[in-house]
């Protein structure tokens, strides 16, 4: 197993990043494993409700991973273990009662990759509701249109939602995998490198949807690339080998950051 | 890693470092100038100040390609954005010197009001204030920035204390109003000097620290 020595992290204190409500996630002394392997080192963090908070850092360096316990996804990885608290509205993410579906629910994902089903538009957004026993169509009518229009796609497939979702562009089915997270009314959503297969007008299309996102919704986005951090959210953690070095609202961390590794980091001296 | 980007930061930093020599040049220029009532030197030094103008739209060129390309951050953005407004006012020290130089030509058409004493002593404290700046802004000095700072009321007293004495004359024969005016001119365009050392050191308190102290006195 990896040693190294243990590195507090500069974070700004709860009251300066979560004014007023509670957080919506917050993670004390996390750990990660990969079997024997140490992936992410006493984490500690608050996620505040209704802003988009991005994760930056080297490839390696735990960024994904950590995206990856908010939904449980590493559940799936044979030797994966967690350790310490990690809540989601005070309610412990990892505790013997969680049904991990409803947690999945509540707990929305976008990959680097985008991947629609092979099916028709429509059908990839109503998945989700169908799986939960919506029935009725014009409900799920509603819940499409809903959805689509809050992934900015709406205009551009609602007169051809029955064509299949392979015949749209990359960006496209990019926003139609956020449409299909949306359908099924989650509290956060979780991307992970979502715009990284696409060019810069999909990108920005992304971008701006994030800017409306966070007004129904909590979004947690890891990115390589930092311009785009600083465009669009509103607090930044800088991970490097696995251990949170720096969690600050996004101004502070690409002006006035308190470490000298993010500051290497985010001026491009690292290496 | 070696970065081209630090090639263009270091012939940036150079660039305010001419500019800077050359600003300090015009205050000691026009002093002379006044001082040695040598109307020449005063038209050369209002010449130069073209120099200065160049360089200050030169460096804002540059920062705005800096910022445009390199989408710099943290303390790259810092010393970008702080170099501009270094720039700004190494410009107006500049402009200021050359005011000196118009009151000094106008001066030396007349006879010396008064032996210059105080107002060598002022140039002399805001020249060393601006050298001092500029010192902080090189070695990332922010105590000497600080030093700077409370520098400043020093000259501010030496003003008023002219004021005062330029009243006196003034009231005591209305002959001496019109190169009392003059002087006056120029202690106030000194003072102002002495500020604009003042904003420097005060943007390199934000370059080193992050820190914004300017208005706040800290």
């Amino acid at each position: 197993m990896l040693r190294r020595p243990t590195i507090n992290a500069v974070v700004a204190q709860p009251a300066q990043l979560a004014p007023g409500p509670a957080p919506k996630i917050a993670l004390n002394d996390v750990n990660f494993f990969y079997g024997a392997s140490q992936a992410l080192f006493k984490v500690n963090l608050q996620i505040p409700a209704n802003q988009v908070t991005a994760f930056i850092g080297p490839s390696g360096c735990g960024k994904s991973t950590l995206l990856r316990c908010l939904n449980r996804l590493n559940d799936l990885i044979e030797g994966a273990r967690v350790e310490g608290k990690l809540l989601l509205d005070g309610m412990d993410m990892y505790g013997p009662h969680v049904d991990v579906t409803d947690l999945r629910k509540r707990v929305g994902m976008v990959f680097q990759k985008s991947n629609p089903f092979p099916k028709p538009i429509y059908d990839n957004v109503a998945y989700g509701p169908r799986l939960q026993g919506a029935r009725d169509r014009s409900a799920l009518d509603a819940i499409v249109e809903e959805s689509l229009k809050g992934a900015g796609l709406w205009e551009e497939v609602k007169d051809r939602l029955h064509a299949s979702a392979l015949s749209l562009s990359g960006g496209q089915q990019q926003r139609l995998c956020i449409a299909r997270a949306l359908a099924v009314k989650p509290d956060i959503l979780l991307m992970d490198e979502p715009c990284s297969a696409l060019d810069p007008i999909a990108t920005a299309k992304i971008e701006e949807l994030l800017f409306d996102l966070k007004k129904e919704l909590t979004v947690i986005i890891v990115t390589h690339n930092m311009q785009q951090a600083a465009r669009v959210s509103d607090h930044t953690g800088f991970f490097l080998m696995g251990e949170l070095v720096e969690f600050s609202d996004t101004k502070t961390i690409f002006t006035t950051p308190k470490d000298r590794r993010t500051e290497d980091y985010v001026t491009g001296r690292f290496g | 890693m070696h970065r081209h980007f630090d090639d263009e930061l270091q012939s940036l930093k150079e660039q305010i470092l001419r500019m800077g020599g050359l600003a300090e040049e015009q205050v000691q220029g026009a002093l002379r100038a006044l001082v040695e009532r040598d109307s020449d030197l005063a038209r050369k030094i209002i010449e130069n100040d073209r120099q200065v103008n160049t360089l200050d739209v030169a460096i804002d060129e540059d920062c705005l390609r800096l910022l445009a390309l390199q989408q710099p951050t943290a303390r790259d953005l810092r010393f970008i954005t702080t170099a501009m407004k270094i720039s700004t006012e190494l410009e107006r020290i500049s402009d200021l010197s050359e005011n000196i130089c118009e009151r000094a030509i106008e001066l030396n058409e007349e006879p010396q009001l008064k032996p210059y004493i105080d107002i060598p002593r002022m140039a002399n404290w805001a020249l060393k204030m601006v050298k001092d700046a500029l010192d902080a802004f090189v070695n990332h000095d922010a105590e000497l920035a600080r030093k700077v700072c409370r520098d400043d009321d020093f000259v501010d007293d030496l003003t008023h204390q002219l004021f005062r004495e330029l009243m006196s004359f003034m009231v005591e024969n209305p002959q001496t109003i019109t190169r009392a005016i003059r002087i006056t001119f120029i202690a106030k365009y000194l003072e102002r000097i002495a500020d604009h050392a003042t904003n420097v050191a005060e943007l390199v308190v934000y370059l080193v620290e992050g820190k914004i102290i300017r208005h706040t006195h800290g």
